[in-house]
């Protein structure tokens, strides 16, 4: 069986993976992506916790949590869609009307 | 306890007639006609004025233990019980109460009273001015918040007007908010005045927390716990004197009272304060709002008299205060700064005799000056306002004729700070110079006595330079002004005749012998400890010798004055002037002037130089000139100091707080990215400080065990 | 009303139902406002308007109920209805109350008068309420993203403004990404506690020990999150763009509610979770809250733009705040609630009057809008001295009372360097307070139109003004009503 760390080291890469890739991908629809890697390396945390545990509170926690990432990307697609309508650019750097 | 009188028991309502004006006026005042409009502002402070006199003669007509009358309108911050550093649980909580004792009463009646004729003055005077309502909303608003400041029965109550009352400067003196230089003082003052609310603000958490209340007294209070007031703590013998918390208390405090009464090293904003309104001047600058400071020292006399180091402290600032302000006034050519740095002096004065535990002196002299600086600055806008709106004193000159009336009163005035006896300011500042000559046996008592006393002869001085400049002399009035010359309308003379009264007689009730001021404040400011060795405050052939000085030196002040501007401005004349019998002396002078000229021009050369300047610094030194050369030199090195060194430290730190807003501003580059790299940089370092905080412990564990 | 409904259809409902009621009654109406709005014509979708805040009076009547539970838990102690939670509803549910009433005419002026504006604004309070309630990492996590989805949306809400696209778009990216990261540090919490519910986190936690890796990163990971959440520095680069992004009663509510919101979740899982390893975040928790203080008010020193200028005065009290959590006394906590309760008063008074000041084809954020206000409006303009008075903390305002309990807190404890910190940094905000007040009392006029104010906003900004005046002159009732949160549960348990 596989030890509970290793999936804490894959989870833990995961979710490096998904901060780099907030901090230096320029379209903000491939940001959002990073930002479902984060949470998939949360669920990974959480199964393998729950596995540990013998608990199927992270399970369930998990659920909610891919529930809550289907709901952000949605809310976010929305929101870059009006954005996109508004200034044609999907560009995050080019995102600086509102500053200082 | 007796009964309590109509007025008494109606306390609370002497702050809400003008608060009740004031909301009138800036809700309304845009649609009333003028004359409603001083109606109203005028007539509340005059109610005001009715109750507060009321109330004190209904005090007073108590016997003198008795004579502490508290209220409490509503609890205001109910009790808390919370471990501070006195034993046992304290109890924090704040009454809106009002407290009159002999001490508030003074305060009030000065506040009202003085109070009142600044507003009767202000219809003739802002009568042509916009925003006619909006300036006596801002009055009545600022008359409220000065009446809460002493008669608030607690720490909390008295900061609330003590901002209320800066917040009203601070509108006024930006009344005419056109100007950008008006603006600027406003925002000066404001920004100064801060640095010192933030250590009376320290003050108070630290005396509520040691005292464990903030309540000035329980005397009058029914019911009360006993020690629930702050000076019946000090008073019990809980603490000892000198104690190290006593004394960083009452050096909080006096870093409050800096601020707001202007000493050094926050006096800068008073002389810019000039850009308000004359009558604003009057009224904040010169008789109440500054005085808050003497007020408040007074108040915590019980703390002071236990932190002996603190009260050394109030007195060298004082003295130096003193000294520092009158010799720029010195050199000043706008007539209200004048005035300005002869406040600034005077209430040095103030803190002087508060350090050497003259309480009663101190309070004294803020009411005498109270009368004689209030008509001051009203006849010097009474000029401003016959010369219209001119207030350089080079353009001036040959008014006493013109607007005898403001002239006779400014003379009064004038006598009365120079303390000439027996106008009002004479037996205030003796009694302060005595009591600080007498005040201990250390060496800087006297010092500061010297200090005292020089300053006496700068202030004759100056303000004899002023009325010379002013009212006699050949008149320098430019031409077009001059047609227009004009004595103020009786709203603007009456108060100024009033108060001239008051600058004569004002001090009499402080006639050594008889002493009833000091009779009156006595319960107020009663030793902690029984004095041993304390001054005799009876009549002494020592204390009728430093009387006769201080009259001396006045009188040399006002005869240098005399000879400097009235003599060289004949000699500048034509020469006819010269041989009238009055500019005798100039001709003298300038004789002297010829014999130093011939004596020392003509030597030669090679003997001349070293020993030259030795002579001139020796017999200049000696003579009218080189001493009024000398004075003007400091004044003017003291104005450089302040221009550069302390206005700039001033500005520097705006400049800072300025500055160091961009940092943080470009920080904000408005992309989304190096938002995330912020956060991330935090997590980062709350990783670092959390992993990092055990092993700084865990290395000071290793220290402390080897 | 929901409860009587079904038991006449001979519904039975469980007795725990009734604890959840004033979210299932926002719930309802935030449905209901989203179909009546097909049947609402442009002119009377002030109707929505009415049907939220009855939402949220039916709401606040069940909430009523619970005031006097003592620590009630349900739903497999997923929930715990305490004093705290009931102080926390209904702070979310005044502030809804005085976003909604001022949002009527705005929205107008703006020209995207919908429904859904109201029924995201009832949403969200739901999931403030769950934050309020949770006992369990799932509730709270589910209490904060449905907040949190909803601000996104309301946020971009003025669909054809760029700066309303634009800050909702920085909102949703960093929110999530925080929201990300957050949810990393409940996966550990779960881990190392091997239950979701706080009380047990705690018990775990207090076995470690406190050097123990994981117990860092979690702590480190879920502070950040919780950081970002009340925008405390260096969390809080979203807040000034979001802020003046949003629309106007949207920054309202984002600075005050979600503010709160967060702060609850904040107090519950520090207060249990992390209390035993209190000696750990103590001083960073500090460092963080004078930061704060320091770029919140060096920074709102030179804005023009009042709502940026708000929003660094938000994160300059957000510092305050978090000192009242260092103390950790009763005073500290009730010093918290009570700022909280007047901040939701004072800093919603402030946008108000930024509100009154968008009128057609007029912005209105810019400082230079105030000019002259006291004699276009002199209601207005002394309105906004007390609200900017009661922000600067100068007695006898409301304001000064919370920044008191603070004080004497940190004073209580030792803390005597932070009171320094506390009470210097009140200089340079009366500073760029009095800034704005200048504008309004000292500036000409120009040629700016006369602000008017209507029935709706007249009613907020009554009940502001009312509630800074009164809360700052007899402050008894309200610090009581702020001090029962003392009697919940977990906070008694750890100041025992």
């Amino acid at each position: 069986m596989i030890p509970t760390s290793h999936y804490l080291v894959v989870s833990l890469l995961l979710f490096t993976t998904g901060v780099i890739g907030v901090l230096t991908r320029r379209n903000v629809i491939i940001v959002l992506m990073s930002i479902e890697l984060i949470l998939n390396a949360v669920n990974i945390n959480l199964v393998a916790f729950s596995q540990h545990l013998a608990s199927l509170d992270g399970q369930i926690f998990a659920i909610f949590v891919i529930t809550d990432a289907a709901a952000e990307a949605a809310v976010g697609l929305g929101i870059i869609i009006a954005f996109f309508r508004n200034r044609q650019t999907l560009l995050a750097d080019e995102m600086d009307l509102l500053r200082w | 306890m007796n009964e309590a009188g109509y007025f008494l028991e109606h306390i609370g309502w002497i702050p809400l007639f003008p608060l009740a004006s004031a909301a009138l006026m800036l809700l309304l005042g845009r649609r009333l006609p003028k004359a409603a409009v001083s109606v109203a502002c005028v007539g509340s402070v005059f109610v005001s004025f009715v109750y507060a006199a009321g109330a004190v003669l209904q005090l007073g007509a108590r016997p003198a233990e008795e004579r502490v009358f508290q209220k409490i309108l509503f609890e205001w911050i109910p009790a808390i019980p919370y471990h501070g550093a006195a034993p046992g649980l304290s109890q924090f909580s704040a009454d809106w109460g009002m407290l009159l004792d002999p001490l508030s009463s003074v305060m009030i009646l000065v506040v009202t009273g003085v109070g009142f004729l600044i507003h009767v003055y202000s219809i003739g005077y802002m009568g042509h001015e916009g925003g006619y309502y909006r300036f006596f909303g801002y009055m009545n608003l600022f008359m409220f918040s000065m009446l809460t400041l002493v008669l608030g029965n607690n720490l909390l109550l008295l900061f609330v007007g003590w901002e209320g009352v800066g917040l009203c400067s601070y509108l006024l003196i930006g009344f005419f908010f056109l100007k950008k230089s008006a603006s600027d003082a406003g925002k000066k003052a404001f920004v100064v005045n801060r640095v010192g609310d933030a250590g009376f603000l320290l003050g108070i958490f630290l005396a509520s927390t040691v005292l464990g209340t903030i309540r000035f007294t329980d005397h009058g209070l029914e019911g009360a716990a006993k020690f629930s007031g702050m000076i019946d703590v000090l008073r019990s013998g809980a603490f000892h004197s000198g104690e190290a918390v006593l004394t960083a208390m009452a050096i909080l405090f006096f870093i409050g009272a800096t601020g707001k009464s202007a000493q050094i090293p926050l006096y800068t904003w008073l002389p810019d304060a000039m850009e308000g309104p004359t009558p604003v001047s009057a009224l904040i600058h010169a008789a109440t709002m500054v005085t808050a400071g003497v007020y408040m020292v007074t108040r915590m006399n019980a703390l002071y008299q236990l932190a002996p180091e603190a009260m050394l402290t109030v007195a060298v600032i004082g003295g130096l205060t003193a000294f520092y302000a009158a010799t720029m006034g010195l050199v000043q050519n706008d007539i209200k700064r004048v005035l300005a740095y002869s406040t600034i002096s005077q209430l040095g004065y103030m803190f002087l005799a508060l350090g050497v535990g003259a309480f009663t002196a101190g309070i004294f002299h803020l009411m005498t000056h109270a009368f004689f600086k209030a008509l001051l600055f009203l006849g010097s806008g009474s000029v401003i306002h016959a010369l219209s709106g001119e207030q350089d004193m080079r353009r001036m000159g040959g008014l006493w004729s013109k607007i005898p009336t403001t002239a006779w009163t400014f003379m009064a005035a004038t006598l009365a700070i120079a303390g000439i006896p027996p106008l009002a300011g004479f037996f205030s500042k003796d009694e302060i110079l005595w009591r600080t000559f007498a005040g201990g046996e250390s060496g800087i008592y006297k010092v500061l006595y010297l200090v005292g006393l020089v300053t006496a002869g700068m202030t004759a001085f100056y303000m004899f330079r002023l009325v010379n400049l002013t009212f006699f002399g050949k008149s320098r009035v430019e031409h077009e002004v001059e047609h227009h010359i004009h004595e103020s309308p009786s709203s603007m003379t009456v108060p100024l005749m009033i108060l001239a009264f008051l600058s004569v007689v004002g001090g009499w009730i402080g006639l050594p012998h008889l002493s009833l001021f000091e009779r009156w404040l006595e319960p107020v400011v009663a030793p902690v400890q029984a004095a041993a060795g304390a001054a005799e405050a009876g009549w002494s052939m020592v204390e009728a010798g430093m009387m006769l000085i201080s009259v001396l030196v006045a009188l040399g002040g006002i005869w240098l004055a005399y000879n400097i501007y009235l003599e060289r401005e004949g000699l500048a004349d034509q020469l006819a002037a010269r041989w009238k019998g009055l500019y005798e002396l100039v001709f003298h002078k300038y004789y002297m002037d010829e014999v130093y000229d011939s004596l020392f021009v003509n030597r030669t050369k090679d003997l001349a130089t070293a020993l030259g300047d030795f002579d001139r610094g020796v017999v200049d030194g000696l003579g009218v000139d080189g001493s009024a050369t000398a004075t003007r030199l400091t004044s003017r090195l003291s104005m450089w100091w302040d221009r550069w060194i302390v206005d700039g430290l001033v500005n520097l730190s705006g400049a800072i707080v300025r500055f160091a807003s961009y940092p943080v501003r470009m920080v904000q580059t408005g992309l989304v990215q190096s938002y995330a790299l912020v956060i991330l940089f935090g997590v980062l370092l709350l990783l670092v400080v959390y992993l990092g905080w055990p092993a700084v412990s865990y290395v000071r564990t290793l220290l402390h065990s080897a | 009303m929901v409860q009587d409904l079904l038991s006449r259809l001979g519904m039975q409902l469980p007795k725990e139902f009734a604890l959840i009621l004033p979210q299932v009654q926002l719930g309802i109406f935030a449905l209901g406002i989203l179909l009546t709005d097909f049947l609402l014509d442009r002119k009377s979708r002030w109707w929505n308007a009415v049907l939220a805040l009855a939402g949220v009076g039916f709401s606040g009547k069940a909430l009523w109920n619970l005031r006097n539970l003592e620590d009630v838990s349900a739903y497999h102690s997923s929930i715990v209805v305490d004093p705290f939670a009931v102080f926390f509803g209904f702070l979310f549910l005044i502030s809804a109350a005085l976003v909604i009433l001022l949002s009527v005419r705005y929205l107008e002026i703006e020209d995207e008068h919908h429904g859904e504006f109201y029924a995201l604004l009832l949403l969200a309070t739901i999931g403030m309420m769950f934050l309020a309630t949770g006992s369990d990492l799932i509730t709270l996590f589910l209490g904060l993203e449905t907040m949190a989805l909803s601000f996104y949306v309301l946020t971009g809400f003025l669909r054809h403004r760029k700066a309303s696209n634009e800050g909702a778009l920085k909102y949703v990216l960093l929110g999530a990404f925080s929201s990300g990261i957050l949810a990393y540090g409940f996966s550990l919490m779960y881990g190392i506690g091997g239950s979701t519910n706080l009380a047990r986190i705690a018990q775990a936690y207090a076995e470690r020990s406190p050097g123990d890796p994981l117990v860092l990163i979690s702590l480190v990971t879920v502070s950040a999150g919780v950081f970002f959440k009340i925008a405390a520095v260096p969390f809080h680069m979203w807040a000034p763009d979001v802020y003046e992004g949003a629309p106007t009663s949207i920054t309202a509510s984002i600075s005050v509610a979600s503010k709160a919101a967060s702060f609850a979740l904040l107090l519950r899982i520090f207060c249990t979770a992390f209390w035993p390893i209190r000696p750990n975040w103590e001083m960073v928790v500090a460092g963080v809250a004078v930061a704060s203080m320091t770029i919140g008010n060096f920074g709102a020193i030179t804005q023009s733009n009042l709502k940026r200028l708000l929003a660094y005065s938000s994160i300059g009290h957000v510092g305050y705040m978090l000192l009242g959590l260092v103390a950790g006394t009763p005073d500290g906590f009730k010093g918290i609630a009570f700022y909280l309760l007047v901040y939701v008063f004072m800093n919603t008074g402030a946008f108000a009057i930024v509100i009154l000041l968008r009128r057609e084809g007029v912005i209105g954020e810019d400082i230079e809008d105030l000019n002259g206000l006291i004699s276009r409006r002199p209601v207005a303009a002394i309105l906004l001295l007390i609200f900017m008075l009661s922000l600067a903390g100068i007695p006898p305002t409301a304001g000064f009372i919370g920044k008191y309990f603070i004080f004497l807190s940190l004073i209580e404890t030792g803390h005597y360097v932070l009171a320094v910190f506390a009470a210097l940094y009140i200089a340079p905000a009366l500073y760029y307070y009095f800034r704005v007040v200048v504008h309004a009392w000292m500036r000409e006029p120009g040629g700016a139109a006369r602000p008017t104010i209507s029935v709706a906003q007249g009613v907020a900004l009554a009940a502001c003004t009312l509630f800074i005046l009164v809360a700052g002159l007899l402050p008894d009732r309200f610090i009581n009503f702020a001090g029962t949160t003392l009697q919940s549960q977990f906070l008694q348990m750890i100041l025992r």
